[in-house]
């Protein structure tokens, strides 16, 4: 008997004795960051996606641009073009090529050269040439299929080693804006070959080759992505050794990493949380203004909602200040134009359908549906900068409708489905957003409304409409700022008058860090980069 | 007798298959959908596909002949794809299955390490203090909801204390190749120089899971042997053996802990289903990596095949280790194999 008891105290001796030590601190020499993301990427290719999830994932660590928007002023910077000239025509675009471009050398790739025009001539050729062997891989290119980019290319031309050429055929001043986006990175030439030599040319999108700062080592689905330093890249020394996106849908859980350190960097906490977290001296909180906007889309090719009143007696209907309260905790803007207020081209007069109940009700009697009617919201299942809680801003737009007699149910599925789903346009209604990838205007309309992206399927309101597209096409043609401006104010006008969709909110972008890290850089028009992100110990 | 036994067993296991694969094949018609994508996999196929496809999982005969294509499938390993991810269902599940097993087997371990001494020595001391302390705290254990045991202890030795992690098997940036999915035997075969820290990384990682798992079927433990030794405690052979001149020690251990264990074995292989349903819950709170948390998220995601194939493959192993633990309890205990 004594025996049983003294092993039963030894035993629990060992448990308490074990629990009441303290983590070890990480190994120096494995140094690392966790990034905690809130999703997991689509795809290793940034042309073929256009989610900030994937790209907040990929683009600014494992790629580089020919171009950058410098985040202080919106211009351009030199990337892995060192200079670019634009004919007098407006015509011709060339590009000069940084010659000291190592690509990513791992397990799957040895480069043999460094970058070269070809790479340059190569990746673009992918989006343009429909004969081109790699064209067909994926499901389009979202991005540039929105801007209807390829149309407007008449041909790219190597001119030298490190020399390009874009030519047009329509002046474009959105140009360099788009190939300054996170979508434009440039892949390796070499790599691709070699892939289709192997006949695996799907890997390209999958076990990618770049030049940015860091390497692909590995990735599990909806757990994490492991990249490792690349110890020749161009810019600077990389002071990590790796960088893992641990991936964390849920917001509690992600928190709760963050504040056992088991997370160094975490996007997107919820807005509620971060008077806790400023309160906490081991945590930073940085906060950045975005370019974004929320809104809620209707799918105008779908009856009632092909018809304006219904769609404006919907926005009358939906208390917006509401919504800023409750979904943003007042961290946020109330829209007053698809273009955030800190764009050059906002439209300061325009004004907003009121909340007035009402109004939506006598607009829907002559729209025909004096009883309402039943719809779908379809609210993401996940939290974007533009939009911490779908879910919640469904449920109080659903409790708005039902005062005009419009019954909603809320529809929702996992972020993947969700998208596909919207590409097929199998929405009545979605509440979702956009955050910009350039500072120039058009990446607010033509992504979002334009005809091309309504074919493309990234338009969610199916909204296609010929005078909002003439003055789109008017505004890109002119390189006079002011007139510019003057077709953008003409655009917002259309979109209020027409309303396939009702923005709701601007949202600021807040990153939290464990004070140990330095060094993240959220730009306002991209990814979070970690290009010279270091731990101290 | 013990061959017309195992004979017996194996072919009521049979029918239990035959009702299980059943319920599976009908599962593709009543989840919603296209029963051939639901059997397939393939959310998006060319419509010129469509009767290639048909024919080649034989939707156009009847049932029956389905019913056999499918459990022909089943056999040659080719359980459909997931919706999700677009691979095959039954490596992907494999795959995840030690992380599970390890969870359930370290839970077992300690409710077994714990729960039959403590049993024991609240049997023998049921009159004293020792003895109710011991019930009371089964019986708190019992009864306490897993979930909120769960929270309560994340709060206290994570969020508080900051000494254990929330989630996960391993602190993400040792990179351990998976070789066997059970992660200590993967760190211990594994040539990395940072073994030693990984090994204690994934210890803490283990405390709270386990912990957490192993409190229900602790309890239990206790409950059933102290049950069990006090009914053995109360046979005429005991008093005998004590009436024989021999000590209190020796009674305990020759007659009575033999004869209690029995019993208890038996419980062993009947506490495996609840552990796996308590191991997906602990999984999903923890963010353990396994085949529970990953059938929860098929089921958010309306995963039809990978529901499907994890009800299937997981009620089998229910099945298999219920029926194995029948056997050895039979082979150990004489008297079981008339019933």
């Amino acid at each position: 008997m004594k025996r049983i008891s003294r092993a039963i105290t030894y035993s629990l001796l060992l448990c308490f004795t074990l629990a009441g030590c303290k983590r070890p601190p990480n190994n120096d020499e494995f140094a690392g960051i966790v990034y905690c993301a809130e999703g997991s990427p689509e795809t290793f290719n940034p042309q073929l996606d256009t989610s900030g999830t994937t790209m907040d994932a990929i683009s600014q660590h494992l790629y580089d641009r020919l171009i950058d928007i410098n985040p202080s002023n919106g211009g351009y910077l030199p990337a892995l073009a060192k200079s670019w000239h634009i004919s007098t025509d407006g015509l011709v675009y060339s590009f000069e090529l940084r010659d000291d471009v190592d690509f990513h050398h791992t397990d799957y790739f040895a480069p043999t050269r460094r970058l070269h025009a070809d790479d340059v001539k190569f990746t673009f050729e992918r989006i343009l040439n429909a004969q081109h062997p790699y064209h067909r891989q994926g499901k389009g290119y979202p991005y540039f299929d929105s801007i209807g980019w390829q149309a407007n290319i008449a041909a790219i031309k190597v001119t030298a080693a490190n020399r390009i050429e874009f030519h047009l055929l329509n002046p474009d001043s959105a140009f360099l804006s788009s190939l300054a986006t996170d979508f434009a990175a440039i892949l390796s030439a070499e790599y691709a070959m070699q892939l289709i030599a192997k006949q695996t040319p799907d890997l390209l999108d999958n076990m990618p080759i770049g030049t940015g700062p860091f390497k692909f080592r590995s990735y599990q689905k909806d757990m994490l992505i492991r990249y490792t330093k690349h110890p020749t890249y161009w810019r600077h020394a990389v002071m990590l050794e790796q960088l893992v996106i641990d991936i964390t849908p849920n917001n509690t859980k992600r928190l709760a990493k963050l504040l056992t350190h088991e997370c160094d960097v975490v996007s997107m906490p919820q807005l509620n949380e971060l008077p806790l977290l400023k309160s906490r001296t081991d945590l930073a909180v940085d906060t950045q203004t975005s370019m974004n906007v929320s809104f809620w889309a209707f799918n105008t090719d779908k009856a009632p909602f092909n018809n304006v009143l219904v769609r404006q007696a919907l926005s009358h209907a939906v208390n917006r200040d509401d919504i800023i309260r409750a979904v943003y905790s007042s961290e946020a803007d109330l829209a007053g134009s698809l273009l955030p207020p800190n764009s050059w081209a906002f439209y300061h007069d325009q004004t907003m359908p009121s909340f007035d109940i009402q109004k939506a009700k006598q607009l829907l009697r002559e729209a025909g549906y004096p009883n309402g009617f039943r719809m779908d919201i379809w609210a993401m299942p996940v939290q974007r900068a533009y939009n911490p809680n779908a879910q919640k801003m469904a449920e109080l737009i659903q409790a708005n409708l039902s005062a005009i007699g419009v019954r909603a149910r809320i529809v929702t599925y996992e972020w993947n489905t969700f998208r596909q789903k919207l590409r097929q346009q199998e929405h009545d209604s979605v509440l979702i957003g956009w955050s910009a990838d350039t500072a120039d205007p058009d990446n607010f309309f033509r992504p979002l409304l334009s005809c091309e992206a309504a074919r493309s399927g990234s338009n969610r309101a199916n909204w296609c409409d010929e005078e909002f597209d003439a003055l789109l096409s008017l505004a890109s043609l002119e390189a006079d700022p002011a007139k510019r401006r003057h077709y953008y104010l003409q655009s917002q006008q259309r979109i209020v008058q027409q309303m396939p969709l009702l923005p709701i909110a601007h949202s600021k972008r807040f990153l939290v860090r464990n004070k140990a890290v330095s060094g993240v850089h959220v730009n306002p028009f991209g990814g979070i980069s970690f290009a010279e992100a270091r731990k101290n110990h | 007798m013990i061959l017309h036994y195992l004979f017996r067993r194996l072919f009521l296991l049979s029918f239990v298959f035959l009702a299980m694969t059943v319920f599976t094949f009908s599962l593709s018609y009543l989840f919603p959908g296209d029963p051939l994508s639901n059997f397939s996999g393939l959310q998006y196929y060319a419509s010129d596909d469509k009767a290639q496809l048909r024919a080649q999982f034989g939707l156009d005969a009847n049932y029956v002949t389905q019913y056999v294509m499918y459990i022909e499938r089943l056999l040659a390993g080719n359980w459909g794809l997931s919706f999700s991810s677009g691979q095959p269902v039954l490596p992907e599940l494999i795959s995840l299955m030690p992380a599970t097993l390890e969870l359930a087997a370290y839970a077992l371990f300690v409710s077994l390490t714990l729960g039959i001494p403590l049993g024991l020595l609240s049997a023998v001391r049921h009159d004293d203090w020792i003895g109710k302390l011991i019930s009371n705290i089964a019986v708190v254990g019992y009864s306490i909801p897993m979930f909120w045991l769960a929270l309560l202890l994340i709060m206290l030795y994570s969020l508080t204390l900051g000494w254990l992690p929330t989630s996960g098997r391993l602190s993400v940036l040792y990179e351990i190749p998976p070789q066997t999915g059970f992660m200590l035997i993967d760190i211990l075969i594994a040539d990395v120089p940072y073994q030693t820290a990984a090994l204690q990384d994934a210890f803490y990682h283990l405390l709270l899971p386990t912990l957490v798992l192993a409190t229900y079927p602790t309890t239990v433990m206790i409950r059933f042997t102290r049950d069990s030794m006090l009914s053995v405690l109360e046979q005429n052979y005991i008093k005998t053996a004590r009436a024989k001149g021999l000590s209190r020690s020796q009674v305990l251990y020759r007659h009575g802990l033999r004869n209690a264990l029995l019993p208890v074995t038996r419980q062993v292989g009947l506490q495996f289903s609840s552990l796996i349903t308590l191991a997906m819950l602990t999984e999903v709170i923890f963010s353990w990596p396994g085949a529970g948390s990953w059938l929860i998220d098929s089921i958010y995601q309306r995963n039809f095949p990978a529901i499907q194939a994890g009800v299937l493959f997981v009620s089998s192993l229910v099945v298999i280790v219920n029926m194995f633990t029948e056997i050895m309890h039979t082979l150990l205990n004489p008297l079981a194999r008339k019933g």
